[in-house]
């Protein structure tokens, strides 16, 4: 996802050379593309993400269009007040982005783990908030956020992704889309978590459980007329996010349902129960021992129903 | 560019000071006096502006990374054709544009601060986006030095000095006290200027309560900026907090308080109105006050509250720095 990530930047940046590319020191492998081909947009501001977060500001509000790029929390958390006061505030045409939302880093520990960043952003106002969830998404969210004059957080996967869409026809900040129809149970999610959903997709048919799936690449603005339209006609709506179950992606979609009249579905948000991980393994197995695998996700599934 | 003198803006600035602070019960005076003679001087000698079209491209830009300070850079704006004058004694009011940390909604403010440790960050973001595009507008800072202690002042510090930002210039208002107690009393900052030279930068260290010793730092920053070594450039200016209203002066109380009715806005106003250059009114006491209330014995005035028995900050023993051997026990304090 990094990679479709970077390369898409590069082929917007050649066209449009306000658009710059700052580093808070990472990147190894994986920006050089970019700063070869593009030597004059890209800057390595070190190991300072405070720093990095309000010079981006300064130059956005200089003519610039400046992606952050870091990974985990570093380029959200750890300078969360220069996201809000700097960037957000004046409206600086800033996207951050983050490489290894959720559990990517897996056996790097909690330091690396982005299970918070999705709750926090969203508090903030004037932020969109993205989540690909495969390489077709991460691209048309590249495209999209380069057209956005504001400021915005792009979570991503790291590598290794599979592609879902083909294509994606009129792709719009804001906008769900439907992975495919289905009965009582409709499946949200958001970000690389989807591939666990298509396993356990392919459990709960044999189930005969045939849910409607639908991927959210923004987070904030969430597609409020979607998730109205999909609680009328509905029973059971399941959220699944790889962040906590509090205050990200599942959280927007409650406080969407609770304030409407004529819903039908109950809604199950399905993310890590409100703990940091100790546990030490990958991506796969801490997905498993925090209950977001697609076995996890099936099993819930069935016991709502 | 100004129709004053940098003199008259400076007194200018501390009047209205003097007014909005009284008038809105609202803090930092000491700091707003302290920093007036570099506002005034920025906004009458050094800064290209265009008051009718605050957003011009070929403006300097200027930050208040000290944003406490604010109604010293809105007194400038107003005093400088941004807005009306009338409008300062909004401060802090329901419904104004002034809030206490100066906002970029007003005409004129590049940036929005209030969170210390920001501004030097944006100003160098804008420098080095102006000289990437090779364009001529200079980027001004004015930091506060206990702001200099938040890390990220020396993360722009390095940053501005690798990339070789000789369109950057930072003037630190060096008053030497910062919310609680004097600097060297919080935490010390020792061979400042040092610790900028050290960073990479071109460092001039002055009186920064006089115009003359400001205008010939600027003139020197400005040969700084075309030499070829292209190192931004800090100007320490040292200057008095509370500078200009002899009760205020290097008193900590004045960090927050306000002047208040009676002796204290009274006396404020007149020694401000003895002081007054050639040239031009008091906008709010044209005459002076006529009946001055003055202070009593009891009033405190003159006391030095940073050393008096009821504002001196008695630290916790704890807090205090010892010289000890670690894991002995023994507590030796430096006084």
């Amino acid at each position: 996802m990094r990679d479709t990530f970077v390369k898409t930047l590069i082929e917007l940046a050649k066209e449009n050379k306000s658009i710059e590319l700052i580093t808070g020191d990472l990147g190894f492998g994986v920006l050089k593309p970019f700063w070869e081909q593009c030597p004059d947009q890209f800057t390595n501001a070190g190991i300072a993400e405070q720093n990095m977060t309000t010079v981006a500001a300064g130059m956005a509000l200089t003519g610039k269009k400046v992606f952050t790029y870091s990974i985990g929390n570093f380029s959200t958390l750890r300078c969360l007040e220069q996201i809000r006061n700097d960037c957000a505030y004046h409206k600086a045409d800033v996207k951050i982005v983050c490489i290894g939302g959720g559990f990517v880093y897996g056996s790097l520990g909690m330091s690396h783990q982005a299970t918070e960043d999705l709750a926090v952003l969203r508090a903030l106002p004037d932020v969109v908030v993205m989540a690909p969830a495969d390489l077709t998404e991460a691209e048309e969210c590249t495209k999209a956020l380069v057209k956005y004059p504001g400021t915005a957080y792009l979570r991503l996967g790291r590598g290794g992704e599979k592609r879902i869409h083909k294509k994606i026809q009129n792709f719009e900040i804001g906008k769900a889309i439907k992975i495919n129809d289905g009965k009582k149970v409709a499946i949200f999610s958001t970000g690389a978590i989807f591939e666990e959903i298509k396993g356990a997709l392919e459990f709960l048919m044999k189930r005969g459980i045939e849910p409607a799936v639908y991927t959210f690449p923004t987070v904030k603005p969430i597609d409020s007329e979607l998730v109205r339209d999909v609680a009328k006609e509905f029973e059971l709506i399941v959220t699944c996010e790889e962040h906590n179950v509090i205050g990200g992606f599942g959280s927007a979609v409650a406080e969407l349902m609770a304030e409407l009249r004529d819903r039908k579905a109950i809604l199950v948000r399905i993310g890590v129960n409100d703990v940091y991980s100790v546990r030490v393994g990958d991506q796969k197995y801490l997905r498993q021992q925090y209950g977001i695998d697609a076995k996890c996700i099936a099993e819930r599934i069935i016991r709502e129903l | 560019m100004s129709k004053w003198s940098s003199e008259q803006l400076a007194w200018r600035i501390r009047r209205h000071g003097i007014e909005m602070t009284h008038l809105s019960g609202g803090s930092h005076i000491g700091a707003i006096m302290s920093v007036a003679d570099v506002i005034a001087v920025l906004y009458t000698d050094i800064l290209n502006y265009r008051p009718r079209e605050p957003k011009w491209e070929g403006r300097d830009r200027f930050i208040l990374s000290k944003g406490h300070a604010g109604a010293s850079v809105y007194a400038a704006l107003a005093e400088s054709g941004f807005f009306d004058i009338k409008e300062l004694k909004t401060h802090y009011q329901n419904g104004s544009r002034l809030s206490g940390h100066v906002s970029h909604h007003l005409p004129g403010i590049d940036f929005s601060t209030g969170s210390l440790g920001h501004g030097l960050s944006a100003a160098v973001g804008i420098a080095y986006a102006l000289k990437k595009d090779g364009r001529n507008e200079r980027t001004f800072v004015v930091l506060g030095d206990g702001e200099c202690d938040e890390g990220s002042v020396w993360e722009a510090a390095l940053f501005a000095n690798h990339f070789r930002l000789n369109n950057l210039v930072a003037i630190i208002d060096h008053n030497h006290m910062q919310s609680l107690d004097f600097q060297e009393n919080t935490i010390e900052i020792e061979d400042f200027g040092s610790k900028w030279k050290a960073f990479g930068w071109n460092v001039i260290e002055i009186n920064g309560n006089s115009h003359d010793e400001l205008r010939d730092a600027f003139e020197k920053a400005d040969v700084y900026r075309r030499d070829t070594f292209h190192k931004p450039i800090v100007i320490i200016a040292n200057t008095i907090k509370g500078y200009g209203v002899s009760f205020m002066q290097n008193d900590i109380l004045w960090h927050y308080r306000f002047p208040h009715d009676g002796w204290e806005y009274d006396t404020a106003v007149m020694e401000l109105y003895l002081a007054k250059p050639e040239g031009i009114e008091d906008p709010y006491t044209p005459n002076g006050i006529e009946n001055p209330v003055i202070a009593v014995e009891t009033d405190d005035i003159n006391n030095d509250h940073t050393f008096s028995y009821t504002w001196h900050t008695h630290y916790p023993e704890r807090m205090r720095r010892v010289e000890a051997l670690s894991g002995s026990g023994e507590k030796v304090h430096q006084i």
